[in-house]
């Protein structure tokens, strides 16, 4: 599998490393997927493709999970402009990272643009943080004051932030000042990017374009800035990182000189395709691994 | 012996329409020749979501489980030799409600009637088509806004005309309990009369008349004890809604009326003959007691459950209301349980617990917000989960099914044909006479009319008077909605399948469990299983059931939701890498929309993928099924959904990993 990663990873244009990934997440029923349909469908009329990563979270009894997007994302009908593939957390077997981050570096080869979907709980902002350029957070009107925006961590990360359903009026316009309110009272955002708070709705269209604006602004703002880079650049350390403990262990980690020590290999190997360089690693720490401790 | 004074009867119906306008025709007059009193007109899918028989969507659907009505000729040739004025005519339509009003109004004006003079109802009840029946097709803010419109354009024009029927009936149909069925259906009805309420164009003095033509529809299962309490229970709240909230004096504009189809959840497939004595019990539960008796009733037929019902199936079921009303002396009496205090208690407890639940709905905003939010949605799956697994474990005993299995031959179901088929050449039948009927048309009076309509909808104007000016003009019904698709788009509503795991501790849901997990580990993933609906067909109760057990058992679950085309399906399959694809279809079009799908994935290069299918579905199909290349065909004798979890997964394990 890794193999056949890296391989894949050889081939790719230079410029696939361009397609802006998006993150969007957000409490269930906050319209995600409703919304997302309505970007797709304004980004086709605009000629762009594309990828959509949906990941929703396997139950942590039976393994199993349920993928709704699909059901919910029309304008991927018919369309080989676009590609949606739903997928598990599958917690038990792996992880998020794994499937997804792979599914990331394909989608960005092919498409123009590529949203990467998950339930916001907690650690999965952080998650997506790491494989996105840019992290889109839905509200829904009435979701919640000051407060609970903040004890539920989600104003740390989201670069964008919009509030659905605008078509509700002023309790939309209520949940949007909170959230204003709340941006100002806390760290967050970077190299000057000011956090914009948009209120849309996927049900009329309203806020679409300046939504793609919004999003197309950050991203502009994170090449100009060289945050693009380093962005990518800590996004790549956290996956090898994972994915080699997950693979490995602490011990095995130990054995490839340690986190610190991958960090640094990470940092010099700017050039190199991160799945190749997790075969790279992995394979040391297995020849380690058969060897006697020293 | 002086016979006593006789109650008058409720109104006899049969929901019935099949193939074409002309044999639905045929039908009806035979059915008012055997004494049925009152016409049920059950429309094909294609005319209930709004869309042409030439359409992609309505292949293998047209006339399959209603009629057909593509504009006005189907109309005028499916009431010919009907007078429209003295029939009472009550339509199963929704989405498109307005339009197949307008059709009948103009159908009526065509002959002179006054439409003033014209009884019936049109269901025209949205969200529970959100919730449970699926044939729904704008989203619920235009919907409501057309519902609103019909109500208040009918409380003058058409004043004797029920233009909304909320329905309980397809919420039990669901799963729910008896406390939900009566909760949501008065959230349901507050929600049309707080927009016909809002509207500016209404004057005071007409909301109390608007509230008395607000009409019900029931639906009463076996435990007709509780049954008869749930009406008892409606009728009662029901006063008191109209009261409190809309101010209604009269007590006649407050009275719960309501019409009935008893259960078709409860029919059985197995031992099917037993189904007519369920139905007699049912019929008794909404017409015992003379206080919460119904106006209206239909029963279905024994052989629902095997498929579409035929002539002799259906007279069988009006018997049965003829022998009820006519021979024994049930209409002799004035109510037989006031003052019981077993009746009362059950009623105030039902009552009690619905108003805990109403009230619940309301504070989260009312019906239409906990259709979005998938409030009612999760409740009702969760209820429906439950009930099966309490078939599953016996706790529920339904006899011929899980208990007194032991049986002889059915003398019933012997011989080939126990259920209709519809010629096959109906579907081509209809598209040739719509595409003559389009050739036939002033082009310029079609075109003014339809820019009419849009401009009226476009410009908040009621939709009625435009509506029947373009049935005149020879509109037809996918034009007509499309001037809203185009306006509104297409709705989705949420699915409520996201339910937690319940009942875990199951023995025999564990052993799938393991046996799924250890094809995971050769699989290295989990299963995946595609879920889908092809067709127009919205029953998505049974594929919600499959999607939330198959998620129990530990497959991942790619649940597609309903009315997709076969190409959708196909490239779905491929996109997400499924091991295996589900379908259901309960519309019978079986045959040409399982073939479609067989044969895109052939052609996507993915015909080893095992395809299972679940339905209404006749055994001569369902071989013919299995000879085309589908792997297992579920019916509803298949009640063990653990069983059929885990073929699934032994299919899965025999075709191994996809390419």
């Amino acid at each position: 599998m890794l193999a056949l990663l890296a391989a894949l990873e050889r081939g790719l244009p230079e410029a696939a490393a361009g397609a802006p990934r998006v993150g969007v997440t957000g409490a269930p029923g906050a319209g995600k997927s409703t919304l997302l349909d309505a970007l797709v469908r304004q980004l086709r009329s605009r000629g762009e493709t594309v990828g959509i990563a949906a990941v929703d979270p396997s139950s942590r009894l039976s393994g199993g999970a349920l993928l709704g997007d699909r059901a919910r994302l029309r304008a991927s009908a018919d369309d080989p402009g676009v590609f949606l593939r739903s997928m598990a957390t599958r917690e038990r077997l792996g992880g998020l990272a794994d499937a997804t981050w792979a599914s990331v570096a394909v989608l960005a080869a092919v498409f123009d643009r590529v949203f990467v979907e998950t339930v916001g709980v907690g650690q999965s902002e952080v998650e997506v943080a790491e494989l996105a350029d840019t992290l889109l957070f839905v509200a829904q009107p009435g979701a919640g004051d000051v407060l609970q925006f903040m004890k539920a961590g989600v104003l740390e990360h989201p670069d964008v932030f919009a509030v659905n359903k605008a078509d509700l009026g002023p309790l939309a316009e209520r949940t949007a000042n909170e959230l204003e309110a709340g941006l100002a009272l806390g760290a967050g955002g970077s190299g000057g990017w000011r956090r914009p708070v948009l209120l849309v709705s996927a049900r009329d269209g309203t806020g679409i374009d300046t939504l793609i604006d919004a999003l197309d602004a950050h991203r502009a703002h994170l090449a100009a800035s060289g945050e693009l880079a380093a962005r990518r650049l800590r996004g790549r350390i956290a996956f090898v990182v994972d994915s080699l403990q997950r693979r490995y262990g602490s011990y095995g980690l130990a054995r490839a000189g340690g986190r610190d020590a991958v960090v640094a290999r990470v940092r010099s190997r700017a050039g190199q395709g991160t799945f190749a360089l997790i075969a790279e690693i992995g394979g040391e720490i297995e020849d380690a691994l058969r060897k006697p401790e020293a | 012996m002086a016979s006593p004074q006789r109650d008058r009867p409720w109104v006899f119906r049969t929901y019935s329409g099949h193939t074409s306008a002309r044999a639905s025709n045929e039908l009806y007059r035979r059915n008012l020749a055997k004494g049925q009193t009152g016409l049920s007109v059950a429309f094909d899918l294609p005319t209930q979501t709004g869309y042409d028989s030439d359409h992609p969507l309505a292949r293998g659907e047209v006339g399959k489980v209603g009629v057909p009505i593509g504009h006005l000729d189907d109309m005028d040739t499916l009431f010919e030799g009907i007078p429209l004025d003295r029939m009472n005519t009550s339509m199963t339509i929704n989405a498109t409600a307005p339009w197949l009003l307008a059709l009948y109004v103009a159908t009526a004006e065509r002959h002179g009637v006054d439409p003033r003079q014209l009884e019936g109802t049109t269901q025209n009840d949205i969200i529970k088509e959100y919730l449970s029946r699926g044939t729904y097709a704008f989203p619920p803010g235009p919907s409501m806004r057309l519902i609103s419109d019909m109500i208040a354009y009918s409380v003058d024009a058409i004043p004797k005309w029920n233009p909304v029927n909320i329905c309980s009936y397809h919420l039990q149909e669901a799963g729910a309990t008896p406390v939900q069925e009566i909760a949501y259906a008065m959230a349901n009805a507050i929600a049309v009369l707080d927009a016909v309420r809002a509207r500016g164009d209404l004057s005071r003095e007409a909301l109390p008349r608007v509230v008395g033509r607000i009409s019900f529809f029931l639906n009463a299962g076996i435990r007709f004890v509780e049954e008869l309490c749930k009406c008892r229970a409606m009728a009662e709240l029901w006063d008191e809604i109209t009261r409190e909230r809309y101010g209604v004096e009269d007590p006649i504009l407050r009275r719960f009326r309501y019409g009935v189809q008893v259960n078709s959840l409860g029919l059985t497939e197995l031992q099917p003959e037993n189904n007519i004595i369920r139905i007699v019990l049912e019929a008794l539960g909404v017409t015992l007691s003379e206080k919460a008796r119904c106006r209206a009733l239909q029963l279905p037929a024994w052989n629902e459950a095997l498929g579409l019902p035929r002539p002799w199936d259906q007279q069988w079921s009006l018997r049965i209301q003829q022998i009820l009303a006519y021979e024994t002396d049930l209409l002799e009496y004035r109510d037989l349980f006031d003052g019981s205090p077993v009746v009362a208690a059950k009623t105030a407890e039902l009552k009690g617990a619905a108003r805990e639940e109403l009230d619940r709905v309301l504070a989260l905003g009312g019906a239409v917000a906990a259709v979005e939010n998938a409030y009612m949605k999760r409740r009702l799956v969760e209820s429906h989960t439950a009930r099966l697994r309490a078939i599953e474990r016996g706790e529920i005993q339904v006899v011929g099914l899980n208990c007194f299995t032991e049986s002889e031959p059915s003398a019933l179901v012997e011989g080939a044909h126990t259920v209709l088929v519809v010629d096959e050449s109906a579907e081509r039948e209809q598209v040739e006479r719509l595409r003559a009927f389009r050739a036939r048309r002033n082009a310029a009076e079609v075109a003014a009319a339809l820019r009419a309509l849009r401009d009226a909808v476009a410009g908040g104007q009621n939709v009625m008077p435009p509506s029947i000016r373009a049935a005149h003009a020879g509109i037809t019904t996918g034009e007509w909605a499309g001037v809203f698709r185009e306006l509104y788009g297409e709705y989705r509503a949420p699915t409520g399948v996201a339910v937690g795991v319940g009942g875990a501790s199951d023995e025999r849901l564990a052993r799938v469990r393991d046996a799924v997990r250890a094809l995971s580990q050769t699989l290295g993933r989990p299963p995946k299983i595609l879920i889908g609906k092809p067709g127009l067909d919205g029953h998505s109760n049974g594929a919600e059931q499959i999607a939330v057990r198959a998620r129990d058992v530990g497959m991942e679950v790619v649940y597609e939701g309903i009315r997709l085309t076969p190409g959708e399906i196909v490239q779905s399959a491929r996109d997400e890498g499924v091991h295996v694809v589900g379908l259901s279809i309960l519309s019978g079009s079986h045959g040409v929309l399982v073939v479609d799908v067989l044969e895109g994935l052939r052609r996507a290069g993915l015909g080893a993928l095992p395809v299972v299918v679940g339905g209404i579905i006749p055994e001569d199909d369902a071989a013919k099924l299995i000879e085309s290349g589908v792997r297992r065909v579920y019916t509803p004798k298949d009640f063990d959904l653990n069983r059929i979890m885990g073929e699934i997964a032994q299919l899965v394990a025999e075709a191994g990993a996809p390419a």
